[in-house]
């Protein structure tokens, strides 16, 4: 079951720089491992990660094998205004999932 | 003093050994292609086009000594006012000896205020981490590190 965890100021000044750090539960499979017998295990990992603020595109990740299980991800953005973050992580194996965070801009 | 090196070969080496005498089931050997220098520079090279790569601006910060290649922390931050005429578009990670060089790309732009990102990346083995940042005005920038990591990710796992 895949879960996200966002950490996002809850309250900011208009203007501030605030930080945004997100971690998703993926086990990044590389598609370099064998199993005992010598097949590979196919790749499973997040390929994409973006966040939108108030609709607006903020931020892009592309996401190789060399990330960590459990992609985890700090970026920053100026509070303009109050909303919404909206993230949203892509995989192999048809993976998609999405979390929100509001802000509160004074 | 015998290298690190020479010793897991030799480990290896014993095991193959003793796997042969037995007779037993084949041992598996085959390790990926490694990215090497040239691919490095080949993924390099995918995103910056022909242009010049200096080195400044950019902060790649990584431990020095990694004892466990599966999770390292990893900030990349670059010198930059963040305004509209001059800012950070793009941050690329590349490495040296997984077996593929990229590690991620991070799009950004001036609404960032801050060109800085973090996050947490497997090392196959002791190498080089190299951070590209571009700019607004389409300049490429760049920082180096050095990487020793005692256990390495991925490969070498077996399940």
């Amino acid at each position: 079951m895949p879960s996200a965890l966002i950490n996002v100021p809850k309250q900011a000044k208009r203007g501030e720089i605030v930080e945004i750090k997100t971690l998703m539960s993926h086990i990044m499979e590389t598609g370099y491992r064998r199993t005992a017998t010598g097949e590979l295990i196919p790749r499973d990992i997040i390929t994409s990660f973006s966040c939108r603020y108030n609709g607006v595109e903020i931020f892009r990740a592309d996401l190789f094998p060399a990330i960590a299980a459990n992609p985890f991800i700090t970026f920053f953005t100026v509070a303009t205004e109050s909303g919404k973050f909206d993230f949203e992580w892509i995989g192999d194996k048809g993976f998609s999932e999405a979390a929100s965070a509001a802000i509160v801009v004074e | 003093m015998r290298k690190s090196n020479n010793s897991t070969r030799r480990r290896f080496l014993g095991i193959a050994g003793s796997a042969a005498v037995a007779g037993a089931v084949p041992l598996v050997t085959l390790r990926p292609a490694e990215a090497t220098p040239e691919t490095l520079a080949a993924a390099i090279r995918n995103v910056v086009g022909g242009a010049v790569v200096r080195t400044g601006k950019v902060k790649l910060d990584i431990p020095p000594l990694v004892e466990n290649g599966n999770t390292v922390p990893m900030t990349v931050s670059v010198a930059s006012p963040m305004t509209a005429d001059d800012h950070v578009k793009s941050i690329h990670v590349f490495n040296e000896k997984n077996p593929q060089p990229n590690i991620a790309n991070f799009y950004l732009g001036p609404q960032a205020g801050r060109a800085q990102i973090s996050t947490r990346i497997r090392l196959a083995d002791s190498q080089k981490i190299v951070a590209i940042a571009r700019l607004s005005d389409d300049s490429f920038w760049s920082a180096t590190v050095d990487v020793v990591v005692t256990l390495a990710a991925c490969t070498e796992e077996v399940l």
